[in-house]
Protein backbone atom coordinates (compact mmCIF):
# COMPACT_ATOMS: atom_id res chain seq x y z
CA UNK A 1 0.00 0.00 0.00
CA UNK A 2 2.87 2.36 0.77
CA UNK A 3 4.16 1.51 -2.68
CA UNK A 4 1.34 3.49 -4.25
CA UNK A 5 3.06 6.74 -3.41
CA UNK A 6 4.70 8.06 -6.55
CA UNK A 7 7.63 10.35 -6.18
CA UNK A 8 7.89 11.49 -9.74
CA UNK A 9 8.15 7.93 -10.92
CA UNK A 10 10.25 7.25 -13.97
CA UNK A 11 8.61 5.55 -16.96
CA UNK A 12 11.37 3.87 -18.93
CA UNK A 13 11.01 4.32 -22.66
CA UNK A 14 12.81 5.07 -25.87
CA UNK A 15 11.11 8.11 -27.36
CA UNK A 16 12.56 11.39 -28.65
CA UNK A 17 11.74 12.93 -25.28
CA UNK A 18 13.49 10.16 -23.35
CA UNK A 19 16.54 10.42 -25.58
CA UNK A 20 17.12 14.14 -25.03
CA UNK A 21 20.04 15.11 -22.88
CA UNK A 22 18.78 15.50 -19.29
CA UNK A 23 20.40 18.95 -19.12
CA UNK A 24 18.40 20.03 -22.14
CA UNK A 25 15.25 18.83 -20.47
CA UNK A 26 15.96 20.67 -17.24
CA UNK A 27 16.72 23.93 -19.06
CA UNK A 28 13.60 23.47 -21.19
CA UNK A 29 11.46 22.99 -18.12
CA UNK A 30 12.86 26.21 -16.65
CA UNK A 31 12.13 28.05 -19.92
CA UNK A 32 8.69 26.45 -20.02
CA UNK A 33 7.95 27.75 -16.53
CA UNK A 34 9.09 31.25 -17.52
CA UNK A 35 6.85 31.04 -20.59
CA UNK A 36 3.96 29.80 -18.50
CA UNK A 37 4.22 32.65 -16.02
CA UNK A 38 4.26 35.22 -18.82
CA UNK A 39 1.05 33.84 -20.29
CA UNK A 40 -1.87 36.25 -19.86
CA UNK A 41 -4.71 35.38 -22.17
CA UNK A 42 -6.18 32.62 -24.36
CA UNK A 43 -3.63 32.94 -27.16
CA UNK A 44 -0.58 32.53 -24.93
CA UNK A 45 -2.15 29.72 -22.87
CA UNK A 46 -3.13 28.05 -26.13
CA UNK A 47 0.52 28.08 -27.27
CA UNK A 48 1.66 26.53 -23.98
CA UNK A 49 -1.01 23.84 -24.12
CA UNK A 50 -0.04 23.02 -27.69
CA UNK A 51 3.65 22.68 -26.77
CA UNK A 52 2.87 20.51 -23.74
CA UNK A 53 0.48 18.29 -25.71
CA UNK A 54 3.12 17.78 -28.36
CA UNK A 55 5.71 16.79 -25.72
CA UNK A 56 3.29 14.42 -23.96
CA UNK A 57 2.36 12.74 -27.23
CA UNK A 58 6.00 12.34 -28.21
CA UNK A 59 6.91 10.92 -24.80
CA UNK A 60 4.11 8.31 -24.85
CA UNK A 61 3.62 8.72 -21.10
CA UNK A 62 0.12 7.42 -20.35
CA UNK A 63 -2.35 10.18 -19.54
CA UNK A 64 -3.47 8.22 -16.50
CA UNK A 65 0.00 8.51 -15.00
CA UNK A 66 0.03 12.26 -15.60
CA UNK A 67 -3.34 12.76 -13.96
CA UNK A 68 -2.23 10.62 -11.03
CA UNK A 69 0.52 13.14 -10.43
CA UNK A 70 -2.16 15.82 -10.17
CA UNK A 71 -4.15 13.97 -7.55
CA UNK A 72 -2.44 15.45 -4.47
CA UNK A 73 -3.08 19.03 -5.67
CA UNK A 74 -6.79 18.71 -6.54
CA UNK A 75 -7.74 20.41 -3.29
CA UNK A 76 -5.33 23.30 -3.80
CA UNK A 77 -6.60 23.74 -7.34
CA UNK A 78 -10.24 23.73 -6.23
CA UNK A 79 -9.48 26.15 -3.41
CA UNK A 80 -7.60 28.56 -5.70
CA UNK A 81 -10.42 28.44 -8.21
CA UNK A 82 -13.08 29.24 -5.60
CA UNK A 83 -11.06 32.03 -4.01
CA UNK A 84 -10.44 33.71 -7.34
CA UNK A 85 -13.99 33.15 -8.46
CA UNK A 86 -15.58 34.85 -5.47
CA UNK A 87 -13.04 37.37 -4.31
CA UNK A 88 -12.03 39.16 -7.49
CA UNK A 89 -13.57 42.61 -7.72
CA UNK A 90 -15.34 43.62 -10.93
CA UNK A 91 -18.57 43.58 -12.92
CA UNK A 92 -20.92 40.76 -11.67
CA UNK A 93 -21.73 38.09 -14.24
CA UNK A 94 -25.46 38.45 -13.63
CA UNK A 95 -27.75 39.47 -10.78
CA UNK A 96 -29.10 36.01 -9.93
CA UNK A 97 -28.62 34.99 -6.23
CA UNK A 98 -25.20 33.28 -6.25
CA UNK A 99 -23.83 34.63 -9.52
CA UNK A 100 -24.08 38.12 -8.05
CA UNK A 101 -20.87 37.50 -6.15
CA UNK A 102 -18.96 36.36 -9.18
CA UNK A 103 -17.29 38.93 -11.34
CA UNK A 104 -16.38 38.46 -14.97
CA UNK A 105 -12.70 39.04 -14.29
CA UNK A 106 -13.05 36.53 -11.45
CA UNK A 107 -14.12 33.82 -13.89
CA UNK A 108 -11.11 34.46 -16.12
CA UNK A 109 -8.65 34.69 -13.23
CA UNK A 110 -9.95 31.45 -11.76
CA UNK A 111 -9.73 29.68 -15.11
CA UNK A 112 -6.20 30.89 -15.80
CA UNK A 113 -5.00 30.09 -12.26
CA UNK A 114 -6.25 26.52 -12.54
CA UNK A 115 -4.69 26.18 -15.99
CA UNK A 116 -1.43 27.55 -14.69
CA UNK A 117 -1.19 25.09 -11.79
CA UNK A 118 -2.18 22.11 -13.91
CA UNK A 119 0.24 23.03 -16.70
CA UNK A 120 3.03 23.70 -14.24
CA UNK A 121 2.67 20.33 -12.54
CA UNK A 122 2.13 18.34 -15.70
CA UNK A 123 5.16 19.92 -17.33
CA UNK A 124 7.51 19.22 -14.45
CA UNK A 125 6.12 15.71 -14.00
CA UNK A 126 6.80 15.02 -17.64
CA UNK A 127 10.45 15.71 -16.87
CA UNK A 128 10.59 13.20 -14.03
CA UNK A 129 8.53 10.65 -15.95
CA UNK A 130 10.93 10.68 -18.88
CA UNK A 131 14.26 11.12 -17.10
CA UNK A 132 15.74 8.61 -14.71
CA UNK A 133 16.66 10.04 -11.29
CA UNK A 134 20.31 9.26 -11.89
CA UNK A 135 20.34 11.17 -15.17
CA UNK A 136 18.59 14.06 -13.45
CA UNK A 137 21.14 14.35 -10.69
CA UNK A 138 24.01 14.01 -13.14
CA UNK A 139 22.53 16.81 -15.17
CA UNK A 140 22.01 19.00 -12.10
CA UNK A 141 25.55 18.32 -11.03
CA UNK A 142 26.83 19.72 -14.33
CA UNK A 143 24.36 22.56 -14.66
CA UNK A 144 25.15 23.80 -11.16
CA UNK A 145 28.90 23.30 -11.55
CA UNK A 146 29.58 27.07 -11.93
CA UNK A 147 28.29 27.51 -8.36
CA UNK A 148 31.30 25.56 -7.13
CA UNK A 149 33.29 28.76 -7.63
CA UNK A 150 31.11 30.27 -4.90
CA UNK A 151 32.00 27.33 -2.65
CA UNK A 152 28.57 25.77 -2.94
CA UNK A 153 29.10 22.01 -2.38
CA UNK A 154 27.28 21.09 -5.60
CA UNK A 155 28.66 17.61 -5.94
CA UNK A 156 27.85 16.71 -2.34
CA UNK A 157 24.33 18.03 -2.72
CA UNK A 158 23.61 16.12 -5.90
CA UNK A 159 25.17 12.99 -4.45
CA UNK A 160 22.90 13.30 -1.44
CA UNK A 161 19.97 13.75 -3.78
CA UNK A 162 20.74 10.67 -5.83
CA UNK A 163 21.34 8.58 -2.71
CA UNK A 164 18.03 9.72 -1.25
CA UNK A 165 16.25 8.90 -4.50
CA UNK A 166 17.95 5.54 -4.61
CA UNK A 167 16.94 4.63 -1.07
CA UNK A 168 13.38 5.87 -0.92
CA UNK A 169 11.93 2.73 -2.55
CA UNK A 170 14.15 0.55 -0.38
CA UNK A 171 12.97 2.27 2.76
CA UNK A 172 9.34 2.02 1.70
CA UNK A 173 9.73 -1.68 1.06
CA UNK A 174 11.45 -2.10 4.39
CA UNK A 175 8.68 -0.20 6.19
CA UNK A 176 6.12 -2.49 4.60
CA UNK A 177 8.04 -5.53 5.74
CA UNK A 178 8.53 -4.32 9.32
CA UNK A 179 4.86 -3.34 9.55
CA UNK A 180 3.83 -6.82 8.46
CA UNK A 181 6.21 -8.44 10.91
CA UNK A 182 4.84 -6.39 13.81
CA UNK A 183 1.28 -7.00 12.71
CA UNK A 184 2.05 -10.71 12.82
CA UNK A 185 2.77 -10.16 16.51
CA UNK A 186 -0.55 -8.44 16.97
CA UNK A 187 0.50 -4.81 16.60
CA UNK A 188 -2.51 -2.64 15.93
CA UNK A 189 -2.01 0.55 13.93
CA UNK A 190 -5.60 1.31 13.12
CA UNK A 191 -7.46 1.73 16.39
CA UNK A 192 -7.17 3.85 19.51
CA UNK A 193 -6.72 7.58 20.05
CA UNK A 194 -3.93 9.74 18.71
CA UNK A 195 -1.48 8.98 21.52
CA UNK A 196 -1.99 5.24 21.22
CA UNK A 197 -1.52 5.42 17.49
CA UNK A 198 1.64 7.45 17.84
CA UNK A 199 2.94 4.90 20.33
CA UNK A 200 2.08 2.10 17.94
CA UNK A 201 4.61 3.59 15.52
CA UNK A 202 7.56 2.90 17.81
CA UNK A 203 7.83 -0.76 16.81
CA UNK A 204 8.14 0.40 13.20
CA UNK A 205 10.35 3.44 13.60
CA UNK A 206 13.02 1.87 15.79
CA UNK A 207 13.85 -1.01 13.43
CA UNK A 208 13.56 1.33 10.46
CA UNK A 209 16.10 3.78 11.88
CA UNK A 210 18.41 0.99 12.95
CA UNK A 211 18.40 -0.44 9.45
CA UNK A 212 18.72 2.96 7.78
CA UNK A 213 21.85 3.68 9.82
CA UNK A 214 23.20 0.22 9.09
CA UNK A 215 22.62 0.75 5.38
CA UNK A 216 24.24 4.16 5.45
CA UNK A 217 27.23 2.68 7.18
CA UNK A 218 27.52 -0.17 4.72
CA UNK A 219 27.14 2.18 1.79
CA UNK A 220 29.87 4.46 3.10
CA UNK A 221 32.19 1.49 3.50
CA UNK A 222 31.33 0.17 0.05
CA UNK A 223 32.01 3.56 -1.51
CA UNK A 224 35.31 3.90 0.26
CA UNK A 225 36.30 0.40 -0.84
CA UNK A 226 35.89 1.62 -4.39
CA UNK A 227 38.10 4.62 -3.70
CA UNK A 228 35.41 7.26 -3.67
CA UNK A 229 36.99 10.49 -2.57
CA UNK A 230 34.48 13.21 -3.37
CA UNK A 231 33.81 15.10 -6.56
CA UNK A 232 37.36 16.40 -7.14
CA UNK A 233 38.70 15.16 -10.46
CA UNK A 234 35.92 12.65 -10.86
CA UNK A 235 35.02 11.64 -14.40
CA UNK A 236 31.83 10.05 -15.65
CA UNK A 237 31.44 6.67 -17.32
CA UNK A 238 28.68 7.95 -19.54
CA UNK A 239 29.59 11.48 -20.55
CA UNK A 240 26.62 13.71 -21.25
CA UNK A 241 26.80 15.20 -24.73
CA UNK A 242 24.54 17.70 -26.46
CA UNK A 243 23.50 16.54 -29.91
CA UNK A 244 21.85 18.35 -32.79
CA UNK A 245 18.38 17.53 -31.48
CA UNK A 246 19.26 19.08 -28.14
CA UNK A 247 20.31 22.35 -29.75
CA UNK A 248 17.15 22.41 -31.84
CA UNK A 249 14.92 21.78 -28.84
CA UNK A 250 16.77 24.34 -26.73
CA UNK A 251 16.40 26.93 -29.46
CA UNK A 252 12.68 26.26 -29.77
CA UNK A 253 12.16 26.65 -26.05
CA UNK A 254 14.13 29.90 -25.97
CA UNK A 255 11.88 31.06 -28.79
CA UNK A 256 8.84 29.90 -26.85
CA UNK A 257 9.85 31.87 -23.76
CA UNK A 258 10.71 34.97 -25.79
CA UNK A 259 7.49 34.70 -27.77
CA UNK A 260 5.46 34.40 -24.60
CA UNK A 261 7.08 37.47 -23.13
CA UNK A 262 6.06 39.42 -26.23
CA UNK A 263 2.54 37.96 -26.21
CA UNK A 264 2.27 38.82 -22.52
CA UNK A 265 3.28 42.42 -23.20
CA UNK A 266 0.62 42.61 -25.89
CA UNK A 267 -1.89 41.24 -23.39
CA UNK A 268 -2.88 38.31 -25.63
CA UNK B 1 -8.67 -36.10 11.02
CA UNK B 2 -10.12 -32.59 10.75
CA UNK B 3 -7.69 -30.21 9.08
CA UNK B 4 -6.47 -27.27 11.15
CA UNK B 5 -5.66 -25.20 8.08
CA UNK B 6 -7.24 -25.71 4.70
CA UNK B 7 -6.38 -23.66 1.66
CA UNK B 8 -8.66 -23.69 -1.35
CA UNK B 9 -7.79 -22.37 -4.77
CA UNK B 10 -5.66 -19.62 -3.32
CA UNK B 11 -4.47 -16.95 -5.73
CA UNK B 12 -2.53 -13.81 -4.97
CA UNK B 13 -1.71 -11.12 -7.51
CA UNK B 14 0.72 -8.31 -6.72
CA UNK B 15 -0.03 -4.83 -8.14
CA UNK B 16 -3.28 -6.02 -9.73
CA UNK B 17 -4.50 -3.71 -12.47
CA UNK B 18 -1.12 -2.13 -13.26
CA UNK B 19 1.48 -3.01 -15.89
CA UNK B 20 3.49 -4.63 -13.08
CA UNK B 21 0.74 -7.17 -12.36
CA UNK B 22 2.24 -10.46 -11.25
CA UNK B 23 0.61 -13.59 -9.86
CA UNK B 24 2.85 -14.96 -7.13
CA UNK B 25 0.45 -17.73 -6.03
CA UNK B 26 -1.99 -19.39 -8.42
CA UNK B 27 -4.74 -21.76 -7.37
CA UNK B 28 -3.00 -23.49 -4.50
CA UNK B 29 -4.80 -26.20 -2.51
CA UNK B 30 -3.26 -27.38 0.71
CA UNK B 31 -4.39 -29.14 3.87
CA UNK B 32 -2.51 -29.05 7.15
CA UNK B 33 -3.42 -31.53 9.90
CA UNK B 34 -3.18 -30.70 13.61
CA UNK B 35 0.18 -31.55 15.09
CA UNK B 36 1.77 -32.03 11.70
CA UNK B 37 5.28 -30.87 10.82
CA UNK B 38 4.94 -29.64 7.24
CA UNK B 39 7.82 -28.53 5.06
CA UNK B 40 7.33 -26.07 2.22
CA UNK B 41 10.06 -26.01 -0.32
CA UNK B 42 10.50 -24.08 -3.52
CA UNK B 43 12.90 -22.08 -5.58
CA UNK B 44 13.52 -18.37 -4.94
CA UNK B 45 10.43 -16.49 -6.08
CA UNK B 46 8.18 -19.54 -6.13
CA UNK B 47 5.67 -17.80 -3.86
CA UNK B 48 6.46 -19.36 -0.50
CA UNK B 49 6.51 -16.16 1.51
CA UNK B 50 3.44 -14.84 -0.29
CA UNK B 51 1.55 -18.03 0.58
CA UNK B 52 2.63 -17.89 4.22
CA UNK B 53 1.59 -14.26 4.65
CA UNK B 54 -1.87 -15.17 3.52
CA UNK B 55 -2.17 -18.00 6.01
CA UNK B 56 -2.15 -15.58 8.94
CA UNK B 57 -4.13 -12.85 7.23
CA UNK B 58 -1.35 -10.38 6.51
CA UNK B 59 -2.16 -10.49 2.83
CA UNK B 60 -5.72 -10.82 1.68
CA UNK B 61 -6.08 -13.43 -1.07
CA UNK B 62 -7.04 -12.15 -4.51
CA UNK B 63 -9.17 -15.28 -4.88
CA UNK B 64 -9.73 -18.45 -2.90
CA UNK B 65 -10.31 -19.20 0.75
CA UNK B 66 -8.38 -20.14 3.87
CA UNK B 67 -10.10 -22.10 6.62
CA UNK B 68 -8.70 -22.18 10.13
CA UNK B 69 -10.42 -24.91 12.14
CA UNK B 70 -13.15 -24.96 9.51
CA UNK B 71 -13.84 -21.20 9.64
CA UNK B 72 -12.99 -18.86 6.79
CA UNK B 73 -10.44 -16.46 8.28
CA UNK B 74 -11.80 -13.53 6.28
CA UNK B 75 -15.43 -14.13 7.28
CA UNK B 76 -14.96 -11.40 9.87
CA UNK B 77 -12.24 -9.01 8.70
CA UNK B 78 -12.37 -7.13 12.03
CA UNK B 79 -11.28 -10.25 13.87
CA UNK B 80 -8.21 -10.87 11.72
CA UNK B 81 -5.91 -9.98 14.62
CA UNK B 82 -7.18 -13.04 16.49
CA UNK B 83 -6.18 -15.19 13.54
CA UNK B 84 -2.67 -13.77 13.76
CA UNK B 85 -2.41 -14.87 17.39
CA UNK B 86 -3.49 -18.39 16.44
CA UNK B 87 -1.26 -18.66 13.37
CA UNK B 88 2.13 -17.31 14.39
CA UNK B 89 4.41 -16.27 11.53
CA UNK B 90 8.15 -15.81 11.90
CA UNK B 91 9.28 -13.72 8.94
CA UNK B 92 12.29 -14.20 6.76
CA UNK B 93 15.16 -12.37 8.53
CA UNK B 94 13.05 -11.68 11.63
CA UNK B 95 15.94 -10.10 13.53
CA UNK B 96 15.29 -6.78 11.77
CA UNK B 97 11.99 -6.41 13.60
CA UNK B 98 13.48 -6.23 17.12
CA UNK B 99 12.86 -2.84 18.67
CA UNK B 100 12.58 -2.91 22.47
CA UNK B 101 15.16 -1.93 25.06
CA UNK B 102 15.56 -5.47 26.30
CA UNK B 103 15.10 -8.87 24.73
CA UNK B 104 12.58 -9.65 27.46
CA UNK B 105 10.36 -6.72 26.51
CA UNK B 106 10.63 -7.59 22.84
CA UNK B 107 9.51 -11.16 23.38
CA UNK B 108 6.68 -9.82 25.54
CA UNK B 109 5.40 -7.61 22.70
CA UNK B 110 3.15 -10.30 21.19
CA UNK B 111 1.70 -11.61 24.47
CA UNK B 112 1.09 -8.01 25.63
CA UNK B 113 -0.85 -7.30 22.45
CA UNK B 114 -2.96 -10.35 23.27
CA UNK B 115 -4.00 -8.64 26.50
CA UNK B 116 -2.72 -11.36 28.83
CA UNK B 117 -2.07 -10.86 32.54
CA UNK B 118 1.43 -9.91 33.71
CA UNK B 119 1.98 -13.29 35.34
CA UNK B 120 1.02 -15.14 32.18
CA UNK B 121 3.21 -12.89 30.03
CA UNK B 122 6.16 -13.53 32.30
CA UNK B 123 5.65 -17.28 32.13
CA UNK B 124 5.38 -17.26 28.36
CA UNK B 125 8.42 -15.07 27.84
CA UNK B 126 10.56 -17.31 30.03
CA UNK B 127 9.21 -20.48 28.40
CA UNK B 128 9.86 -19.15 24.92
CA UNK B 129 13.34 -17.94 25.85
CA UNK B 130 14.14 -21.36 27.29
CA UNK B 131 12.99 -23.07 24.10
CA UNK B 132 15.26 -21.04 21.89
CA UNK B 133 18.13 -21.23 24.38
CA UNK B 134 18.47 -17.61 25.49
CA UNK B 135 20.04 -17.19 28.91
CA UNK B 136 18.69 -15.04 31.73
CA UNK B 137 21.51 -12.60 31.17
CA UNK B 138 20.75 -12.26 27.48
CA UNK B 139 17.08 -11.80 28.29
CA UNK B 140 17.84 -8.50 29.99
CA UNK B 141 20.39 -7.17 27.55
CA UNK B 142 19.58 -4.97 24.56
CA UNK B 143 18.58 -6.95 21.47
CA UNK B 144 21.06 -4.89 19.48
CA UNK B 145 23.95 -6.27 21.51
CA UNK B 146 23.25 -9.86 20.53
CA UNK B 147 24.96 -11.73 17.70
CA UNK B 148 23.07 -12.41 14.48
CA UNK B 149 22.09 -15.94 15.46
CA UNK B 150 21.01 -14.85 18.93
CA UNK B 151 18.92 -12.05 17.46
CA UNK B 152 17.25 -14.56 15.19
CA UNK B 153 16.42 -16.74 18.19
CA UNK B 154 15.07 -13.79 20.16
CA UNK B 155 12.80 -12.95 17.24
CA UNK B 156 11.57 -16.54 16.97
CA UNK B 157 10.89 -16.53 20.72
CA UNK B 158 8.77 -13.42 20.19
CA UNK B 159 6.37 -15.46 18.07
CA UNK B 160 6.57 -18.66 20.10
CA UNK B 161 5.59 -16.65 23.19
CA UNK B 162 2.17 -16.08 21.67
CA UNK B 163 1.76 -19.87 21.84
CA UNK B 164 0.10 -20.06 18.43
CA UNK B 165 -1.70 -23.22 17.35
CA UNK B 166 0.14 -23.12 14.06
CA UNK B 167 3.73 -21.92 13.99
CA UNK B 168 5.06 -20.86 10.59
CA UNK B 169 8.77 -20.24 10.13
CA UNK B 170 9.83 -18.60 6.87
CA UNK B 171 13.41 -19.69 6.20
CA UNK B 172 14.47 -19.50 9.84
CA UNK B 173 18.02 -20.57 9.03
CA UNK B 174 18.79 -18.29 6.08
CA UNK B 175 22.21 -16.71 6.42
CA UNK B 176 23.34 -18.67 9.49
CA UNK B 177 26.44 -20.83 9.87
CA UNK B 178 25.94 -24.62 9.86
CA UNK B 179 26.07 -24.94 13.62
CA UNK B 180 23.65 -22.08 14.23
CA UNK B 181 21.38 -23.60 11.61
CA UNK B 182 21.40 -27.03 13.24
CA UNK B 183 20.73 -25.57 16.67
CA UNK B 184 17.73 -23.58 15.54
CA UNK B 185 16.29 -26.56 13.69
CA UNK B 186 16.84 -28.77 16.69
CA UNK B 187 15.05 -26.27 18.93
CA UNK B 188 12.14 -26.08 16.53
CA UNK B 189 11.97 -29.88 16.43
CA UNK B 190 11.98 -30.06 20.24
CA UNK B 191 9.31 -27.43 20.41
CA UNK B 192 7.15 -29.37 18.00
CA UNK B 193 7.64 -32.59 19.91
CA UNK B 194 6.97 -31.16 23.34
CA UNK B 195 4.07 -28.88 22.54
CA UNK B 196 2.47 -30.86 19.75
CA UNK B 197 1.96 -27.59 17.86
CA UNK B 198 1.44 -27.67 14.12
CA UNK B 199 4.62 -26.37 12.52
CA UNK B 200 5.17 -25.22 8.95
CA UNK B 201 8.80 -24.84 7.96
CA UNK B 202 9.64 -22.94 4.79
CA UNK B 203 13.03 -23.54 3.30
CA UNK B 204 14.91 -24.03 0.11
CA UNK B 205 17.37 -26.46 1.58
CA UNK B 206 16.35 -30.06 0.99
CA UNK B 207 18.72 -31.39 3.64
CA UNK B 208 17.05 -29.25 6.23
CA UNK B 209 13.55 -30.26 5.24
CA UNK B 210 14.34 -33.94 4.77
CA UNK B 211 15.60 -34.41 8.29
CA UNK B 212 12.75 -32.70 10.07
CA UNK B 213 9.33 -32.85 8.51
CA UNK B 214 6.49 -35.35 8.19
CA UNK B 215 5.26 -34.06 4.87
CA UNK B 216 6.61 -31.87 2.10
CA UNK B 217 4.82 -29.54 -0.28
CA UNK B 218 6.89 -28.41 -3.25
CA UNK B 219 5.99 -25.03 -4.76
CA UNK B 220 6.95 -24.12 -8.28
CA UNK B 221 5.98 -20.83 -9.96
CA UNK B 222 3.04 -20.32 -7.62
CA UNK B 223 1.62 -23.85 -7.98
CA UNK B 224 1.90 -26.92 -5.76
CA UNK B 225 4.18 -29.16 -7.75
CA UNK B 226 4.28 -32.11 -5.34
CA UNK B 227 2.76 -32.94 -1.99
CA UNK B 228 3.66 -36.01 0.02
CA UNK B 229 5.93 -37.65 2.58
CA UNK B 230 9.65 -37.04 2.19
CA UNK B 231 10.06 -40.56 0.80
CA UNK B 232 7.36 -39.99 -1.83
CA UNK B 233 8.79 -36.63 -2.82
CA UNK B 234 12.40 -37.74 -3.03
CA UNK B 235 11.42 -40.77 -5.03
CA UNK B 236 10.85 -38.24 -7.81
CA UNK B 237 14.34 -36.81 -7.48
CA UNK B 238 14.77 -36.24 -11.21
CA UNK B 239 11.64 -34.10 -11.47
CA UNK B 240 12.85 -32.09 -8.49
CA UNK B 241 16.18 -31.52 -10.11
CA UNK B 242 14.49 -30.52 -13.37
CA UNK B 243 12.81 -27.58 -11.61
CA UNK B 244 16.12 -26.54 -10.16
CA UNK B 245 15.73 -27.98 -6.66
CA UNK B 246 18.34 -30.07 -5.01
CA UNK B 247 17.81 -33.40 -3.32
CA UNK B 248 19.60 -34.45 -0.13
CA UNK B 249 23.15 -35.76 -0.55
CA UNK B 250 22.05 -39.17 0.72
CA UNK B 251 19.38 -39.44 -1.94
CA UNK B 252 22.02 -38.64 -4.54
CA UNK B 253 24.22 -41.41 -3.16
CA UNK B 254 21.31 -43.83 -3.30
CA UNK B 255 20.57 -42.81 -6.89
CA UNK B 256 24.19 -43.30 -7.86
CA UNK B 257 24.20 -46.72 -6.21
CA UNK B 258 21.12 -47.72 -8.16
CA UNK B 259 22.81 -46.73 -11.38
CA UNK B 260 25.64 -49.06 -10.42
CA UNK B 261 23.13 -51.85 -9.98
CA UNK B 262 22.70 -51.83 -6.19
CA UNK B 263 19.01 -52.26 -5.47
CA UNK B 264 18.46 -49.54 -2.84
CA UNK B 265 15.28 -47.59 -2.33
CA UNK B 266 15.94 -44.29 -4.13
CA UNK B 267 13.75 -42.30 -1.76
CA UNK B 268 15.91 -42.60 1.37
CA UNK B 269 16.61 -39.19 2.74
CA UNK B 270 18.62 -39.63 5.92
CA UNK B 271 22.01 -41.20 6.45
CA UNK B 272 20.53 -43.54 9.03
CA UNK B 273 17.88 -44.82 6.63
CA UNK B 274 20.43 -45.48 3.91
CA UNK B 275 22.63 -47.32 6.39
CA UNK B 276 19.75 -49.57 7.39
CA UNK B 277 18.89 -50.14 3.77
CA UNK B 278 22.43 -51.15 2.87
CA UNK B 279 22.74 -53.36 5.93
CA UNK B 280 19.55 -55.24 5.03
CA UNK B 281 20.83 -55.66 1.48
CA UNK B 282 24.08 -57.12 2.79
CA UNK B 283 22.06 -59.73 4.61
CA UNK B 284 21.64 -58.00 7.92
CA UNK B 285 24.02 -57.46 10.83
CA UNK B 286 27.73 -56.67 10.73
CA UNK B 287 29.39 -53.39 9.91
CA UNK B 288 29.22 -51.89 6.50
N1 LIG C 1 5.69 -6.76 -2.51
C1 LIG C 1 5.76 -7.33 -3.72
N2 LIG C 1 5.35 -6.65 -4.83
C2 LIG C 1 5.40 -7.21 -6.05
N3 LIG C 1 5.84 -8.45 -6.29
C3 LIG C 1 6.27 -9.18 -5.25
C4 LIG C 1 6.25 -8.67 -3.91
N4 LIG C 1 6.73 -9.62 -3.08
C5 LIG C 1 7.03 -10.67 -3.85
N5 LIG C 1 6.76 -10.43 -5.15
C6 LIG C 1 6.94 -11.36 -6.28
O1 LIG C 1 6.19 -12.52 -6.02
C7 LIG C 1 6.92 -13.67 -6.33
C8 LIG C 1 6.96 -14.60 -5.14
O2 LIG C 1 7.65 -13.99 -4.09
P1 LIG C 1 7.86 -14.67 -2.68
O3 LIG C 1 8.52 -13.67 -1.81
O4 LIG C 1 6.58 -15.23 -2.22
O5 LIG C 1 8.88 -15.81 -3.07
P2 LIG C 1 9.63 -16.86 -2.11
O6 LIG C 1 9.24 -18.20 -2.59
O7 LIG C 1 9.37 -16.52 -0.70
O8 LIG C 1 11.15 -16.59 -2.48
P3 LIG C 1 12.46 -16.63 -1.52
O9 LIG C 1 12.88 -18.03 -1.44
O10 LIG C 1 13.42 -15.79 -2.28
O11 LIG C 1 12.06 -16.02 -0.21
C9 LIG C 1 8.29 -13.22 -6.78
O12 LIG C 1 8.34 -13.35 -8.19
C10 LIG C 1 8.38 -11.78 -6.37
O13 LIG C 1 9.05 -11.05 -7.36
MG1 LIG D 1 10.51 -15.88 0.91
Amino acid sequence: MLKDITLGQYFPGDTPVHRLDPRTKIICVVLYIVALFCAKWFVSYGVIIAVLTLCVCLSRVPLRALSRGLRPVYIIVAFTALMNLFFTAGEPVSDLPVLRYISQTGVYTALFMVLRIVLLITGTFLLTYTTSPIALTDALDQLLAPLKKLRVPVHELTLMMSLALRFIPTLIEETDKIMSAQKARGADFESGNLIRRAKALIPILVPLFVSAFRRADELATAMECRCYHGGEGRTALYVLRYRAADYAVLASFVLLAAGQIVLGRLGW
Amino acid sequence: MEAILRVENLTYTYSAGTPFEHSAVEGINLTVLPGEFLGIIGHTGSGKSTLMQQLNGLLKPTAGRIYLDGRDIWSEPKEIRKVRFRVGLVFQYPEYQLFEETVYKDIAFGPTNMGLSDGEIDRRVRDAAAFVGLSEEQLFSSPFELSGGQKRRAAIAGVIAMEPEVLILDEPTAGLDPRGRDRILEQIRDYHREKGTTVILVSHSMEEIARNVDRIAVLHRGHTYMDGTPAQVFARAEELMSIGLDVPQVTKVALALREKGVDVDPSVCTVEALRQELLTLKGGGGAC
